[in-house]
């Protein structure tokens, strides 16, 4: 029976272990391509080269990375600016202000949250065309600020916060902005960040909105540019690999910097029922 | 896929096995890699002279290289195994905080009842978690109903050339409506159609989600 026991427990690492490899294995391999050239790149090559420094040459001077990572940062630093600004004042006044239709058009809402983004697509499209908006970061920002899910979200965490609080402050002379911005943000600041890591990552590896709106290499995003660089006649695997790394990296530092957080916004709040 | 999650959280979810945390790291990790890149990733290690046929060559497994992204059947299989690497930790995660909340007790009530692990995990594991397994199954149904990066640049030259995969195989409703707006003759008319039949479809998952998530309260 004891040994029985010793064999499972041996099966159950082993399986983890081959998990763990296939989970951890494309990392690896990422790193390695940075440093091979495009012909060791595709034939598997897995140890170390030495085209490293070649790579980013190439990356920084030919395809302009400077540029690129500096929309990207843009993009998602204004986006995830806005959606905090933004969606949280309004999942704020969903929780704290009642009125009668308050659950009506909050329920409304959140019922777009359903509709895929394939099917607004079309509209959106028009619309930032009439607006013109094409080919700018604005129409990519404008469109991305007011977040049904961070909305959904963030009222979910909402509702442990006491009202009695704003009352208290409300008697005290405090304007509702006030309220707002010096009591109700430090104290829901873990909800924050969940949202900001949450928005940081949808932004930063958007592609598809992207893809529509800036036609124009001037404004592309490190995701377009990613893509772009692969579908080439001849792709140059290694600087590819490259810029998939610096295009992975700041995701690392976050999941890595923020763990706690990082779990809870990616779960959302599915769980808290 | 969810299946292998599951059996993943519930060894992590064992007290017993050490270095639980690197684990559960290393399986996350794929969770936060974006779209595009893992797609170029496995789109590199899955072509002809790729990584993965020389492994599978070297140990003998198979005689000749596969012809991965060119063959419809194994462009599928190159997408599913992808999506697989990339969601299989998102649900664990899932799993796992809801694993903590069940009682240590029930488990050693069981025990005592003479069930062994693999009679524990079907008959108390899967029933207490099953509103759980429904609802991320009913999410990654409509995730992958919307499917679009992987298919879009898993393909040779996806963003450009008239077809996805070899033989359309990996055209997606997704990338259908886009080739409709922006490839094709723009036809937004037809593709608004086309992406209705999505919210439709979309729709009617998200009911039958709510019905059963109504039931458990």
């Amino acid at each position: 029976m004891k040994k029985n026991y010793s064999i499972n427990r041996i099966l159950v690492y082993v399986f983890l272990v081959f998990t763990f490899i296939v989970s951890v294995f494309p990392f690896y391999w990422m790193v390695a391509g940075m440093t091979n050239s495009a012909v060791d790149v595709i034939k598997g090559k897995m140890t170390f080269g030495n085209q490293m420094l070649s790579n980013i040459t190439t990356l920084f001077t030919t395809y302009n990375m400077v540029r690129i990572l500096f929309n990207s940062l843009k993009v998602t630093g204004f986006t995830v600016l806005g959606i905090l600004i933004v969606s949280s004042m309004a999942a704020y006044g969903f929780q704290i202000y009642s009125s009668p239709a308050r659950e009506k058009v909050y329920g409304l809402i959140i019922l777009f949250m359903m509709v895929p983004f394939i099917a607004l697509m079309i509209p959106l499209f028009r619309l930032i065309v009439k607006m013109h908006l094409l080919n700018t970061h604005s129409g990519l920002v404008l469109t991305s600020i007011a977040s049904v899910f961070i909305i959904f979200f963030l009222r979910q965490s909402f509702k442990a916060f006491p009202y009695e609080i704003i009352q208290a402050a409300r008697v005290d002379g405090a304007g509702e902005f006030r309220i707002f911005f010096s009591i109700f943000i430090p104290s829901m600041k873990s909800s924050y960040a969940a949202a900001a890591i949450y928005s940081f990552m949808a932004s930063w590896n958007a592609y598809l909105w992207p893809l529509i709106i800036l036609q124009t290499d001037k404004q592309k995003t490190v995701t377009l540019m990613i893509s772009s660089m692969s579908s080439a006649y001849f792709p140059e695997w290694g600087v590819i690999m490259t810029a998939i790394v610096i295009a992975t990296l700041p995701i690392i530092i976050v999941f890595f910097g923020f763990q706690k957080y990082f779990v809870q916004g990616m779960l959302g709040s599915s769980l808290k029922q | 896929m969810l299946f292998l999650a599951l059996i993943l959280a519930t060894i992590l979810n064992d007290k017993t096995i050490k270095y639980r945390g690197i684990f559960r790291t290393a399986f996350f990790l794929p969770a936060v890699t974006s779209l595009i890149a893992y797609t170029i990733l496995f789109k590199m290690m899955f072509s002809l002279d790729g990584f993965i046929n020389g492994v599978l060559l070297n140990v003998h497994i198979i005689k000749s290289p596969i012809p991965w992204l060119l063959d419809p059947f194994w462009a599928k299989v190159t997408l599913i195994t992808g999506l697989t690497w990339r969601w299989t930790g998102y649900n664990m995660i899932f799993y796992l905080s809801a694993l903590q909340n069940i009682p240590e007790e029930i488990y050693e009530a069981a025990k005592i009842d003479g069930a062994n692990k693999v009679k524990q995990f079907f008959y108390i594991t899967i029933p207490l978690l099953k509103p759980l397994i429904l609802f991320t199954a009913i999410m990654s149904t409509i995730g992958t109903l919307q499917l679009f990066d992987e298919p879009m640049n898993l393909s040779q030259g996806g963003v450009t050339s008239a077809t996805i995969g070899p033989g359309n195989s990996l055209l997606t409703l997704s990338v259908y409506v886009y080739n409709l707006c922006f490839k094709y003759m723009p036809n937004f008319g037809y593709a608004a159609t086309v992406s209705y039949a999505i919210v439709l479809i979309v729709a009617l998952l998200s009911i039958i989600q709510f019905k059963l998530m109504g039931d458990k309260k």
